[in-house]
């Protein structure tokens, strides 16, 4: 994520000055450099613009809350591809612009303006601009100290703030705040996680896996509170900066550190200001493409339809995670060439939380049914999902070989009967069988 | 610097520098070879950087750990004895590198 190389010089340049492409990608995430790379690998020969807000080259994000924060991994090693790959394939990487406005034709191409005067006249246009962090809204949340973590710059600002906490206070008990809780907890901080719901990781996870991780965690040192209510977040001395966060009850928990991690907002201001579909992000069909039939819009901004095979008529979702965002990429690539092809594999999801590696496989929308295979002699927990006697997803705890099985099933539209599966003895995919 | 020699499944062959402690698929997805797709980054969770290593060199490998042993259980092409992860294989100074990479990943 060095900041010290200049953007690639742009082969399309017109004489007014604007930079002209044949695609232009708003976004340089996961989802845009999968686009990018994807629309090579089939030959699409036009020249690609790879468009960000960030002052850095591309990168992965999930070891941000992880081994980055741990200081495990350098940003170099987050870096997706060498400079020499973008320039061999004739992409061109444009860090730190903001696109403001978008004029667009009927025919898909246009003028994207960016706040710095700059333009971008593209053929089509591509829209992987994912999310942003959601904010507290409580008095108090604008205190120095008082940081989310979505992108480098936050994860470099919470690592700059680290010396001298003590304290730390996570606020919201998902995915991004238990793995960050565990890496401050790790690098001996004390840690207490504060959630609004009544469980954890509620908006991914059924009730049973909320449970295990619940108890995981606090068995593992973390003070976590649920159904917390805040009511501010306090300075000492009515200084500048947060000392601790105080609940409805008045309980005062201190902090020196406050981290935020309550979800995200789908970036979809471009969207409208072009008159798409938005309805909790850009409305898109089977091919990624938006209401307008001609731009693409691809990964956690997009409102897809249930890409899990037999899923009913009409269901949809926003998938935010990092297999979303490569195989909706891909799907999004084909349409651009003109193809039509469904969405492939099984939507699948990790997360890190100190030495407990959660696995989930398959959507767990709309399941009437659980079974639970623990081993705790092993370590090993796993729930699997089922609707209407089939099962369509599992959550996986320290469990590779179950993860792996129903992921498997899944592809092969193979069901692994209820009944039989409970027992942890088992091996799930022995069970598998055609339904 | 140590080199990565990636074949791929038809045969063909690329040669790629890689940096004394980056793991082979690092090197691998830096430089784009298309045979491997490592989609959670390195951290043990998606079996998709599967590789064949050549067999003369299998001793100078790291051991394999239980979570790779089991994740090798779920690879797109079938694992065999001289499988595995290449997150989990770091380069060391000078060193050359044989893997095949399976004909699909996922």
């Amino acid at each position: 994520m060095d900041t010290t190389t200049t953007t690639t010089a742009v082969p399309g340049e017109t004489a007014d000055g604007a930079v002209r492409t044949g695609l232009l990608i708003i976004g340089a995430s996961q989802s845009g450099v999968q686009l990018a790379v994807s629309l090579r690998a089939l030959g699409f020969d036009e020249h690609i613009t790879l468009l960000g807000e960030e002052d850095h080259r591309p990168y992965q994000r999930p070891a941000l809350s992880k081994e980055f924060l741990q200081g495990t991994v350098d940003s170099e090693s987050l870096i997706f591809r060498s400079n020499q790959y973008w320039e061999d394939h004739n992409v061109a990487l444009v860090k730190g612009e903001r696109i403001e406005r978008i004029d667009k034709q009927p025919d898909g191409s246009g003028v994207a303006h960016a706040a710095s005067g700059a333009e971008f006249r593209f053929r089509r246009l591509a829209l992987t601009v994912g999310a942003r962090a959601r904010k507290l809204q409580v008095p108090g949340a604008e205190l120095d100290g008082v940081v989310y973590l979505r992108n480098a710059d936050d994860a470099l600002a919470l690592k700059a703030q680290l010396d001298g906490v003590q304290d730390a206070v996570v606020i919201g008990g998902g995915f991004i705040g238990l793995e960050a809780a565990s890496s401050l907890h790790k690098m001996g901080k004390n840690v207490t996680v504060l959630e609004y719901g009544p469980r954890l990781i509620g908006r991914a996870v059924g009730e049973e896996t909320s449970e295990y991780f619940l108890t995981a965690h606090r068995d593992r040192g973390l003070d976590i509170r649920l159904n917390s209510r805040i009511q501010e977040l306090a300075a000492a001395d009515g200084g500048g900066r947060v000392s601790g966060v105080v609940l409805e009850d008045g309980t005062v928990v201190p902090a020196q550190l406050v981290l935020v991690g309550i979800g995200v907002v789908p970036n979809t201001e471009l969207a409208e200001q072009l008159g798409l579909d938005v309805d909790n992000g850009i409305v898109v069909d089977r091919h990624a493409l938006a209401s307008d039939g001609t731009t693409v819009a691809v990964g956690d901004v997009a409102n897809m339809p249930n890409p899990l095979p037999g899923s009913p008529e009409g269901e949809r979702i926003r998938l935010e995670s990092v297999n979303n965002a490569i195989e909706h990429a891909k799907v999004a690539a084909y349409s651009l060439m003109g193809r039509r092809e469904d969405y492939a594999g099984i939507p699948w999801f990790w997360s890190n939380q100190a030495d407990l590696k959660l696995q989930i496989a398959g959507l767990t929308l709309g399941y009437d049914q659980t079974v639970v295979r623990r081993d705790d002699e092993r370590g090993k927990f796993s729930v699997l999902y089922y609707r209407g006697g089939q099962i369509i997803a599992a959550d996986c705890v320290n469990a590779p070989l179950d993860f792996m099985a129903v992921k498997n099933a899944l592809a092969k539209g193979q069901n692994i009967p209820a009944d039989a599966a409970a027992d942890p003895a088992v091996v799930l995919k022995t069970l598998a069988t055609d339904s | 610097m140590p080199t990565v020699h990636f074949t791929d499944a038809e045969g063909a062959v690329r040669d790629v520098e890689g940096n004394p402690g980056d793991s082979v698929m690092e090197t691998a997805v830096r430089n784009g070879v298309p045979g491997i797709v490592a989609e959670c980054g390195g951290s043990l969770s998606c079996a998709t950087c599967h590789v064949f290593v050549r067999e003369d060199t299998l001793d100078q490998l790291p051991e394999m750990e239980e979570m790779e042993d089991e994740m090798l259980y779920g690879t797109a092409v079938d694992r065999e004895d001289n499988s595995r992860l290449s997150c989990q294989l770091k380069l060391c100074e000078g060193q050359d590198m044989y893997v095949t990479t399976p004909e699909t990943q996922v």
